[in-house]
């Protein structure tokens, strides 16, 4: 057996009732849900940081860059409030300025009904009977709904021709959750109708600080946090979870709840075998989601950036189009402006930059290519965002790209899918128990369940599927008096 | 448990559930999503609340029983009549 420098595992239990597999904001929802509900959890994750997607990273001259934390709508404080405690959601707090800058329109908003309501009759002239009944359909929409309309079928029906309201409409929730206009109506309206309720919100204190409280609330519940525990096996007997490999160490468990990616759980950690061969030909269906890029920019300390807006959707392209926002010849691109509001006390400034991509585009260069075209986006970006904050160059003192294969490195999502799968993989994901009794998988499927708030609130419906099936395991657990 | 125990248990979890809402005007007859701001997640939590603190599992097929407090009051009145309501 080869030597460890750290027994990562030192003092693990022999068996629990559920290992949590991932701690992305779904893995720890369901994690501490368990946890509170009375069940022994171990949640392993293979990094040396939490937080899954929702992460961070320092740099030399005080820098703090968060990569995802660009906006969630207003469900979040209910969530956080709900399945976390209340300290952490009177955190949230609203960005009122969103922008967009494109060939077609520049406009600023709020980002909730009322002002795209008035965006929508004064800016480009939609009658008002058209719009109230396009947030309507929008907000009806369900995921039991038929999904035969795509969100092209969509617009088309309200805004036959109107490719400017179009990209208005689509743009953003592109960059929230992957979503095209050839995906299900549905994967749109929902999210979609999330944000326009109230508008966009963020965690002041930043990712660090969300996730280092989820932390202390985990522990304080009871979880038994590993990191740099990497599950390699789910073990299956009789259709019947039996336990996990983590690190090379058996340990036993009555369920797993896995938040790595769906295909990983079910090709990899499980193996097919396991499972009726019908159902791993749906899984072969089901697609991966895109990628993306990322450029992060600090800001040296002592300098400032004008207030241009917290999320800026700009692009050069001259109508929206999923191809070319996914193309790594680069026209579109979502800036986040972190102001010092986002973490009070530190009077410092970063912008991150996101562009959605594909995997193969990055994965099949040569180092040195890679090199090149990861410093080329960096230079690009600096070059566009010249416009919004002039003298950048001179007020920017770190500057680094992540591609694809960097969010490959860091999530092990195949093809460094930052948002799961397309919709189909939700039925397989709910269908898991269903295959092999006390496996479940909570974790972006679907683009509704994406994105903190779809994260963490599947992480719940889960965990209640779980503590469901634990119980029948253990029918006199009563955990709480009324 | 009497019929007014077990209003008296869901009103507690609905406190939980949404504690800024006014529940002590809630009408028996009108539907609880109409009164106070309840999504579906909410309502899955009244689920979970009841399975943790009582063992009962409501089906999602028995969801709709709970749209409405009467509703609750009446389909899980048979389920509590043998429990104390704990102080």
């Amino acid at each position: 057996m080869s030597k460890q420098p750290k027994d990562w595992l030192k003092g693990v239990l022999s068996a629990y009732d559920t290992v949590v597999i991932g701690s992305g904001l779904a893995g720890m929802t369901s994690a501490n849900l368990l946890a509170k509900m009375g069940h022994k959890v171990l949640l392993a994750e293979h990094h040396y940081n939490m937080g899954g997607m929702a992460t961070w990273f320092k740099r030399k001259g005080g820098h703090i860059m968060d990569i995802s934390l660009h906006g969630f709508p207003c469900g979040m404080i209910k969530t956080l409030r709900k399945y976390w405690s209340q300290d952490i959601s009177e955190r949230v707090i609203q960005l009122k300025n969103v922008r967009f800058d494109n060939p077609q329109f520049s406009l600023n908003t709020s980002f909730d009904k009322i002002d795209f309501t008035h965006i929508l009759r004064e800016r480009f002239g939609i009658m008002k009977e058209v719009i109230d009944e396009f947030f309507m359909t929008a907000r009806n929409m369900n995921f039991y709904d038929e999904m035969v309309m795509t969100t092209r079928d969509l617009f088309e029906k309200f805004f036959p021709g109107r490719t400017d309201v179009w990209r208005f409409l689509m743009e953003p929730i592109t960059y929230a959750n992957g979503s095209t206009l050839d995906d299900p109506a549905l994967t749109y309206g929902i999210v979609f109708s999330n944000f326009m309720d109230k508008g966009v919100f963020t965690y002041q204190g930043g990712t660090d600080h969300l996730i280092t409280e989820m932390k202390k609330e985990l522990l304080r519940n009871g979880v038994d946090i590993r990191t740099h525990c990497m599950v390699e096996k789910i073990y299956v007997e009789d259709k019947t979870v039996q336990g996990v490999r983590i690190n090379g160490q058996d340990i036993a468990c009555k369920s797993v709840l896995s938040n790595s990616n769906l295909l990983t759980t079910i090709e990899q950690l499980t193996g097919e075998e396991h499972f009726e061969p019908e159902f791993i030909e749906e899984v072969k269906k089901v697609r991966l989601n895109n990628s993306s890029c990322q450029v992060y920019m600090g800001i040296k300390k002592g300098e400032t950036v004008p207030h241009v807006g917290d999320l800026l959707f700009s692009s050069v392209a001259d109508e929206y189009c999923t191809d070319k926002i996914l193309s790594k010849d680069v026209t579109s691109r979502t800036f986040s402006f972190y102001y010092p509001e986002i973490r009070p006390g530190t009077n410092r400034y970063s912008i991150v930059s996101s562009t959605n991509a594909r995997y193969q585009d990055w994965a099949k260069l040569s180092e040195s290519q890679y090199k090149k075209d990861k410093h080329d986006l960096e230079q690009n970006t600096l070059d566009a965002l010249e416009k919004y904050v002039p003298g950048i160059r001179k007020k920017v003192d770190h500057v680094e790209a992540s591609t694809p294969k960097t969010f490959k490195r860091y999530t092990l999502h195949p093809s460094g899918t930052s948002f799961g799968t397309k919709f189909e993989g939700l039925k397989i994901s709910r269908d898991l128990p269903n295959q092999i009794n006390g496996l479940f998988h909570a974790g972006s499927v679907g683009i509704i369940m994406s994105g903190w708030l779809g994260a963490a609130n599947y992480g719940v419906i889960v965990a209640n599927e779980t503590d469901k099936f634990l119980r029948q395991l253990r029918p006199s657990l009563v955990t709480a008096s009324a | 448990m009497t019929i007014e125990d077990v209003r008296k248990v869901i009103l507690n979890i609905l406190a939980d559930i949404a504690p800024d809402e006014d529940i002590s005007s809630i009408d028996d007859n009108t539907k609880l999503r109409d009164q106070i701001d309840l999504d579906s997640m909410d309502f899955l939590d009244i689920v979970m609340e009841l399975r943790k603190r009582f063992n009962i599992e409501v089906p999602e097929k028995d969801y709709e029983h709970l749209a409405t407090m009467a509703g609750c009051v009446s389909y899980l009145t048979p389920l509590l009549k043998d429990r104390q309501l704990a102080s």
